[in-house]
């Protein structure tokens, strides 16, 4: 094999890493945030305060710091070690490992998509609800009919910009020894010693991050049929 | 006995109290306009009468059937709410059209919504007389397919009425304020509302297209509609009205028919202020 095709075997088993984590952060942070957002809308102060609090500490520190602490909750919660959760689960450590650092992207990214969703949710007019009350629609029916399209087209930019960052973020899976693309990157420049293993994963962030543009220009279109 | 009434109707916001006991009358098939400086009370009355604000006193009953009243035991739930909301259209100051469905979606969205519940309620009865599971299926589609036509049917004359077929397919943004008005009239229309409620229906608008929406509110008094509307346009609401209802500071300070109100006002108050709007309109 030569020199070239060996890099790309090692970095694009990096960057499966990297678009596995970046979906599954996805799949699971984009209806959490959602949660996350009605608790921090919610008329209940207790649920409401206890959810701001949550999203300050969770905006306010390190994605790096937190995917530590969880890595370390198996010990001080349960005074068991991350290997015998992975055998427990029939893991291997590096699949432990990499379902701590999902978890904790997951929380990390679904407090920020809850903002997201709030300022959403919050910019459209009293007047909207107020139509379709008064034309004997049920909440839910002027949430789904009504509101919901009208936030999404509103959340779009914000959205696509928290999106493209999560795909950056993704290099922090390393901290855990989890092998995204950066680190793959960074494993072959030490082994073959020529920085072009750099230059190549720039270029895989840079079309993965082009493509995300393109879908999310081609949905504002496809909203663009009317405005407010 | 009158057909909607309203008995000593008091409301505050925190500590301001915004209507001091309302008492108002009117009979099937009535205009009656609301006049008053902002801040009078007028569209939280409103407001009051769509059941979008409660009243924290006071008795309405319509058409012989209590629909509020501030001693009840337990409050409304929220469908005992939108069955009551139904009673009446409330028609916005600012449209509040849905901008992300073309004006016939706009009519019949509400209506079509409604329909759910009604074929539910439908099938509940078929089921109840033994029929087969082919002949519900049927009995259902036949149902949803005639009610689907009428509610289309009702919107399409509506539009006719307020002469914007051609904006069938048209989106809210790409109309003019006085075609939205037009548009959200349909669409408080389309339910079929015992009373139509207008909340300033021309103050958002330039004034060159005020008199298109008050031409269709003025078709809509030759069809004998009941109609309560707020407004600052004084001439049409002398011109249209049955009563007019003048407020200030929460309460009614004058009522009567526009000949006493306009030309013949007793109230101190009442004469400042249509002093003060006739005095703007010869500027």
């Amino acid at each position: 094999m030569s020199e070239f095709a060996e890099i790309m075997v090692g970095l694009l088993q990096g960057f499966g890493n990297t678009c596995l984590l970046f979906a599954i952060t996805l799949v699971f942070a984009l209806p959490l945030g959602l949660i996350i957002a009605f608790g921090a809308m919610s008329k209940f102060k207790p649920l409401k305060f206890l959810t701001k609090i949550f999203v300050w500490i969770i905006r306010g520190t390190p994605l790096m710091l937190q995917i530590l602490l969880v890595s370390f909750l198996p010990k001080y919660l349960f005074q068991s070690t991350v290997k015998e959760w992975a055998l427990a689960l029939n893991f291997t450590i590096n699949q432990m490992s990499f379902v701590f650092v999902a978890i904790a992207f997951i929380i990390n990214y679904a407090a920020y998509f809850s903002e997201i969703y709030r300022s959403g949710i919050e910019s459209i007019s009293k007047g909207q609800y107020e139509a379709g009350k008064v034309l004997g629609m049920t909440k839910i029916q002027i949430f789904f009919k009504i509101v919901l399209l009208q936030v999404i087209k509103h959340i779009l930019p914000p959205m696509s910009n928290e999106t493209i960052t999560l795909v950056k973020d993704t290099v922090l899976a390393f901290t855990l020894s989890v092998v995204d693309l950066l680190t793959a990157a960074k494993e072959a420049v030490n082994n073959f010693v020529t920085l072009s293993p750099l230059i190549y994963a720039g270029i895989f962030f840079l079309v993965f991050n082009g493509l995300l543009s393109v879908l999310f220009n081609y949905i504002e279109k496809k909203l663009s049929f009317y405005k407010e | 006995m009158a057909y909607l009434s309203i008995e000593n109707f008091y409301k505050s916001f925190g500590k301001t109290e915004v209507l001091k006991g309302i008492n108002l009358s009117m009979q099937k098939g009535e205009v009656v306009s609301i006049i008053g400086s902002s801040g009078s009370g007028k569209t939280t009355l409103l407001r009051c009468i769509n059941f979008l604000e409660s009243p924290d006193n006071g008795v309405m009953t319509l058409d012989g059937e209590l629909l509020f009243d501030s001693n009840a035991e337990k409050k409304d739930g929220e469908k005992a709410l939108r069955n009551k909301r139904l009673n009446f259209g409330l028609v916005f100051q600012s449209f509040n059209l849905f901008p992300q469905y073309n004006v016939f979606k706009n009519i019949t969205l509400a209506p079509t919504l409604l329909l759910k519940d009604k074929i539910k309620a439908y099938k509940k009865e078929l089921k109840a007389q033994n029929l087969s599971g082919k002949e519900i299926k049927l009995a259902l589609a036949k149902f949803k397919e005639e009610n689907k036509q009428a509610i289309d049917n009702d919107a399409l004359s509506l539009l006719e009425k307020i002469g914007l077929t051609d904006k069938k397919n048209s989106y809210p943004c790409e109309l003019s304020g006085g075609q939205c008005q037009r548009v959200a009239i349909a669409r408080a229309l389309a339910l079929k509302p015992k009373i139509l409620c207008f909340d300033e229906p021309t103050s958002a608008l330039d004034p060159e297209l005020t008199g298109e929406v008050l031409k269709v509110i003025r078709s809509l008094k030759d069809e004998d509609r009941t109609m309560i509307i707020v407004t600052h346009e004084m001439g049409f609401a002398k011109n249209v009205s049955d009563k007019i209802v003048f407020m200030a500071d929460g309460v009614i300070e004058e009522e009567g028919s526009p000949k006493q109100v306009f030309d013949n006002p007793k109230s101190e108050k009442l004469k400042i202020f249509l002093h003060g709007v006739t005095n703007k309109d010869g500027e």
